[in-house]
């Protein structure tokens, strides 16, 4: 958890005097800090595998990748228990609709992880089936590139997101 | 059957019977169609009794427009021939298949759906790859290759020829 | 009662839709409904060189990427006219071999994770990524490669790739052994796949299904031996059958489908002790680009591009034809078919004798076998359904392309 190093102001505390509080064990933060803190280390991401990148996105949940080490290996099948949707591969025409679907039946807050140039801008398949980019439809938190991204490529997309949502401000 | 054997098994009963780079081709009209198919089935000799593939290409401009394609193996001979069926542009209708090979169910759907070809007497012609309220038939030369309108937002990206190079 | 499973489903490999009409627990009728990821591949090659055209075909299939590339590089070397040298010939079958076992790999993890094996689906994957490894230093990707071209090969084969597909060899057979001790006899794997999704012999060749899915049915049709291509004839392995026709067959046919696939790798192996040219010399048909590993990984070779850049005008001239305008292919039309993971994948290609394709037909093994469906859950169980689709193993990449 981030530790705000107050220069005692608030408390009309010295500096060192914080800092033995500190070591008596309480840590002070601001709530937002918190909550960005407590959202990045329980992200579920739904299910959303569509082609190659799909299998990628399996390999990174395998053993090897083992994205478990964020507390993600739990791809939620139902989008109404998952906060983050990675979006793996090329959406078509026809599949634009149920992403969308899928996105609204999420729960607040929620993230978007577009994974591969397919699904960040159409990528190779410039043609009349392929939605050119999948930002028209969602919006988009990461985009990863690669056709299709290692999975290093795709941990690195995840670990770039948690920083955006630990740091992000959740309240207006 | 090496190709020239078989495409000499045919011609005995069909005139218009090419060899080009080891493979038969049987033309014949829209009509003889079925009756090929059994006939090419049930040869002893022959036995095509497998159907890989059906597919169609389009030559806007020229007559026929369109070429009905299907590939047809011995599971037992394990040699090949394709017959061909030439479309007009005006009357793209063709007896459907399936009754003989149930295999051609999608492939025929398929065609439909990228060509427009109309096979009569398929039980469920409708599309299969696109979605249904789709207009046109992408594989046609004379359709474009991408600028498909985007759901939700309205934004026209036009194909990569025409986009504003910014 | 009339459900809707998919298109966003965990257990329908993919983007598979299926419309079931329910009798309380058992299936009346089901639907498959596809097209949720049609991607245009065949339109977009008529819209782009040859040359590219091995770019889009292996994104189709995207579990078998090789064998994409290899029918439609037959199918163009057809065309032309030419034959790819035997070096190149024995790296193609090789590849071929190592992708069909990381394929069946996968249908294993994601079968297995479908039946709730997730430990399966760890081991399959763990296997797979032996094999991954084996590509990306073989050809500098993990999957979708374009590394069988027209004419044959991007690269010879490096030392690096080559002592991975030896450790592969040595540690595979132990890690199916595991595999087959962890399933065999296992009761569950056992009741969820034994006498479920049946489809007999006759059904399956009237319905066009072929690969594992045919084999299981105890009909022997393998294009590999029945028509053989890449040299496939001189290498010594068994068409795997079996007689039970259910999905335990089809399992059974695949793993000891990959034991074959190891043994027609070493003889790859042997065959490659001997030098020689990976690529025609013809250079109107011959990619003029070489590659090679740097420290950085795979790239444009350094002295190739010093060539082309200082040493000869006519290599850059040269280099920049084919690389913008490529290959011209006589007029005609083929059909090239080759036995992949998942069982006849063909390639209808026509020429008008121009620099790019006039149209490239996938005949994905997936798409056809998808058919049989129906006929394999009608009167079933709804719960077998699942299991039924994971032993046809369909790849929605290629079975909407």
């Amino acid at each position: 958890m981030p530790v705000e190093r107050v220069e005692g102001v608030h408390l009309g505390k010295t500096p060192e005097e914080v800092e033995e509080e500190v070591e008596r064990g309480l840590l002070l933060t601001r709530l937002d800090r918190a909550v960005g803190w407590a959202r990045k280390q329980s992200m579920w991401p739904a299910s959303f595998g569509l082609a190659c990148c799909a299998i990628e996105m399996m390999s990174t949940g395998a053993g090897r990748y083992d994205i478990s080490r964020w507390g993600m290996e739990l791809f939620r099948a139902s989008p109404r228990q998952a906060d983050l949707m990675i979006v793996a591969g090329r959406v078509s025409q026809k599949m634009a609709p149920v992403l969308r679907r899928i996105y609204d039946q999420m729960p607040e807050p929620k993230w978007v992880i577009s994974m591969g140039v397919c699904a960040s801008a159409g990528g190779m398949f410039t043609n009349y089936a392929i939605v050119q980019g999948v930002d028209t439809i969602v919006p988009v938190d990461i985009y990863v590139p690669g056709c299709p991204p290692k999975p290093e490529m795709l941990m690195f997309g995840i670990l770039s997101l948690h920083k955006k949502v630990r740091t992000e401000v959740p309240f207006k | 059957m090496s190709p020239a054997e078989i495409a000499e098994r045919v011609r005995s009963r069909f005139s218009d019977v090419a060899v080009a780079r080891g493979e038969v081709t049987v033309i014949v009209a829209r009509e003889e169609l079925l009756e090929t198919l059994t006939f090419l089935r049930a040869d002893e000799l022959l036995r095509l009794d497998f159907l890989s593939c059906v597919t169609a290409t389009d030559w806007p401009g020229k007559d026929p427009r369109f070429w009905v394609d299907y590939e047809l193996k011995s599971v037992e001979l394990h040699h090949r021939l394709r017959v061909k069926v030439g479309l007009a542009e005006t009357d793209a209708h063709i007896p459907s298949v399936t009754g003989l090979f149930p295999t051609a169910d999608w492939l025929e759907r398929e065609v439909f759906d990228f060509y427009g070809v109309v096979f009569d007497g398929h039980p469920e012609l409708t599309r299969i790859l696109l979605p249904d309220d789709w207009e046109g038939h992408p594989l046609l030369k004379t359709e474009e290759l991408g600028g498909v309108n985007t759901r939700f937002v309205g934004a026209f990206i036009p194909p990569v020829d025409r986009r504003d190079a910014k | 009662m009339i459900i809707n499973m998919g298109p966003q489903h965990p257990s329908t490999h993919g983007v598979l839709r299926l419309l079931l009409e329910l009798d309380g627990e058992q299936v009346i009728a089901c639907k498959p409904i596809i097209g949720y990821l049609h991607t245009g591949i065949e339109k977009n090659t008529e819209y782009r060189s040859w040359m590219q055209g091995v770019t889009f075909v292996t994104r189709a299939d995207y579990l078998s990427p090789f064998f994409n590339e290899l029918a439609y590089c037959l199918a163009v070397e057809k065309l032309l006219g030419i034959q790819a040298p035997p070096r190149a010939q024995v790296l193609r079958v090789m590849f071929n071999e190592l992708n069909r076992i990381s394929s069946h790999l996968v249908y294993l993890a994601t079968g297995g994770l479908e039946l709730g094996a997730v430990s399966v689906m760890l081991y399959g994957f763990r296997e797979r990524e032996v094999l991954m490894d084996v590509f990306e230093s073989a050809t500098g990707l993990r999957m979708n490669h374009a590394y069988i071209r027209i004419g044959g090969v991007i690269m010879d084969l490096n030392e690096e790739g080559e002592s991975k597909i030896y450790n592969f060899l040595n540690v595979m057979p132990g890690r199916i052994d595991e595999l087959e001790t962890l399933l065999d006899e296992n009761p569950i794997w056992i009741e969820r796949n034994r006498g479920v999704g049946m489809l007999s012999a006759d059904e399956a060749l009237a319905l066009g299904v072929t690969g594992p899915t045919l084999r299981a049915a105890g009909v022997a049709m393998d294009i590999r031996r029945d028509a053989p291509y890449s040299g496939y004839e001189t290498y010594g392995f068994e068409v795997i059958t079996e007689t039970g026709a259910d999905a335990y067959s089809r399992y059974r046919v695949r793993m000891r489908e990959m034991r074959e696939s190891m043994k027609i790798v070493r003889q790859c192996l042997e065959r490659l002790a001997e030098p020689g040219p990976v690529m025609v010399e013809d250079p109107k048909v011959a990619w003029p680009a070489k590659l090679s590993v740097g420290p950085d990984g795979i790239g444009n070779d350094p002295a190739y591009i010093q060539h082309i850049m200082e040493e000869s005008m006519e290599a850059l001239i040269h280099h920049f034809k084919m690389v913008t305008e490529g290959v011209a292919v006589p007029a005609g039309e083929v059909y090239q078919a080759v036995e992949s993971p998942r069982g006849e994948l063909g390639m209808y290609v026509v020429s008008s004798g121009e620099h790019r394709p006039y149209r490239v037909k996938i005949r994905d093994p997936s798409f056809v076998n998808l058919q049989a469906l129906p006929k394999m859950l009608e009167g079933g169980l709804v719960a077998d359904a699942i299991a039924a689709i994971a032993s046809l193993d369909p790849v929605m990449g290629g079975v909407d392309r």
